[in-house]
């Protein structure tokens, strides 16, 4: 049994009074694509920020490659947070992409790229170019390297985003719905570098409402429903007949495209 | 009785000094100003509740009383808890705290205005909060708060006339004063309304060719 890259054990999620995950267990194997799927206010997000460490679970276990991320929980389940500088290091093994690409307005594409390869790793203003350089050329983008956000395209920005969290060569990339605020006929080169990305081996969890592209790139599938995931397999097993009665509805309500394709 | 502003320019050294220690008053109040309010606003942001509601219901007073009654209170309140101060470091403090509330309220607004997911994108990365403050928040949020801090500063400048009542000699003192040596009350107030529009004109164009060059770093809200 090899190690998962992110193990996640038992974690719950509460918001107040409401509880967004209840105890959710999930393995996400190295080397392949994980897509989470369900219906929109389902707790994907919620589950892939805690991931991320941008949200702190009310209870619960995250490991990377087998160490505790943010906070370790003892048998008798006494959580003790991580110090700051060991869960830095085990979060830089993570990179994210956003829906909203969230690229800084005022840093041009090779700016946002470079960024962190400067303030964070001390590189030298012309190796940490040369790096972000790099990674722009491999998502398309050389061209625009001198370019701001807002002089891109929706497409474009979330490639540059891509570019400036695999510049920090993470281990694991997390994607949070990467295509759905974007027009249509832009979201293929954005799924384009994913595929390319997947066919490389980076370990990736996906968050998308394009079946197809989970059909087809993601090794497993699990649907997420109401903050409990229902079932976890691979894409034949998951869209394939029978199915649950909550995905059938989920891709009857939510997703006449995708669901059309897999009939 | 004729209109006939060549009374009042034949003082020009005079008007000239009084120009002089109103650009001074404005330019320091201004920096003095937006330095304070910046702080304020830090303060309110990360201070806690200790610091956050002091701080707030100053400025709360502060903006919702008049800047007359304000300088008033301070020349002559001032010397009643130890602090008698000459005109003119009383009006350039006042002018200072004054502006310092305003632009506090301008940075808090341009703070909670930069994207919550800009600054995560920074934490992904491994950006600690220094630099996020640094790299990120400062630059985004000048970009933010420059039209209304220029619109500030306006007012700020035409707020300097208020200082002619605790005897400031600033422009407008000086050239009222004339005024009514020369029997000229119009004339006067003619010129000092002259004044103060070339003044605001110019700091206005400035500002919006500063908004220009910055507007390329301006993010289009999705
Ligand atoms: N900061 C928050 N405070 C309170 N409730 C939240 C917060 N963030 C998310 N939620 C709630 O948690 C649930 C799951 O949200 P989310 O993880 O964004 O779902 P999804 O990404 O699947 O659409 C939703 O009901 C949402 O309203
Ligand atoms: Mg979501």
């Amino acid at each position: 049994m090899t190690l998962p890259a992110i193990a996640v054990r038992n974690l719950v999620k509460r918001y107040g009074d409401t509880a967004v995950l209840h105890g959710i267990d999930l393995d996400i194997p190295p080397g392949q694509v994980s897509c989470l799927i369900g219906p929109s206010g389902s707790g994907k997000s919620t589950l892939l920020r805690c991931m991320a460490f941008l949200e702190e679970a009310t209870s619960g276990v995250i490991t990377v490659d087998g160490e505790d991320l943010g906070f370790s929980e003892s048998p008798s389940g006494q959580r003790e947070r991580i110090p700051p500088a060991t869960n830095r290091a085990i979060r830089s093994r993570i990179g994210m992409v956003f829906q909203q690409f969230n690229l800084w307005p005022h840093m041009t594409a090779l700016g946002n790229v470079s960024e962190a390869l400067r303030t964070v790793h001390k590189m030298s203003r012309t190796d940490a170019e040369a790096r972000a350089m790099a990674q722009l050329v491999k998502v398309g983008l050389e061209a625009r390297a001198g370019h701001y956000p807002a002089q891109l395209s929706g497409g474009q920005q979330q490639r540059v985003a891509i570019a400036r969290a695999l510049a920090l060569k993470p281990k694991i990339m997390l994607f949070d719905e990467p295509t759905s605020s974007l027009d249509p006929e832009l979201t293929g080169e954005v799924l384009n570098v994913m595929r390319d990305l997947a066919a490389e081996g980076m370990t990736m969890v996906v968050v998308s409402h394009e079946i197809g592209f989970a059909a087809t790139v993601g090794s497993r599938i699990s649907f997420l429903d109401q903050g409990r995931l229902l079932f976890s397999g691979p894409p034949s097993e998951v869209f394939g007949k029978p199915r649950h009665p909550r995905l059938e509805q989920f891709l009857d309500t939510y997703l006449d495209r995708g669901a059309s394709m897999l009939a | 009785m004729s209109f006939d502003v060549n009374v009042i320019l034949a003082q020009l050294p005079a008007i000239l000094s009084g120009a002089g220690v109103t650009l001074l008053l404005w330019i320091a109040g201004t920096i003095g100003g937006a330095t304070v309010g910046f702080l304020v606003a830090v303060g309110r942001r990360y201070g806690g509740r200790i610091l956050g509601w002091p701080l707030g219901l100053a400025v709360e007073v502060l903006r919702g009383t008049p800047f007359l009654i304000q300088i008033f209170l301070l020349y002559y309140g001032g010397p009643f808890i130890g602090l008698a101060l000459d005109p003119v470091p009383a009006g350039l403090l006042g002018l200072t705290i004054y502006g310092a509330a305003y632009f506090s309220e301008i940075f808090r607004a341009g703070f909670a205005a930069v994207p919550r997911g800009h600054i995560e994108a920074a934490e992904c990365v491994g950006l600690s909060p220094s630099q996020i403050v640094r790299r990120i928040l400062l630059p985004e949020m000048t970009v933010l708060v420059l039209p209304p801090a220029i619109n500030m500063a306006v007012i700020l400048m035409k707020e300097t006339a208020i200082l002619s009542i605790i005897t400031v000699p600033e422009l407008t003192l000086t050239v009222s004063a004339i005024g009514s040596q020369q029997y000229a009350f119009v004339e006067s107030l003619f010129l000092l309304a002259v004044f103060y529009w070339v003044l605001v004109e110019v700091t206005d164009k400035l500002g919006r060719y500063a908004e220009h060059r910055l507007s390329r770093y301006r993010f289009s809200p999705t």
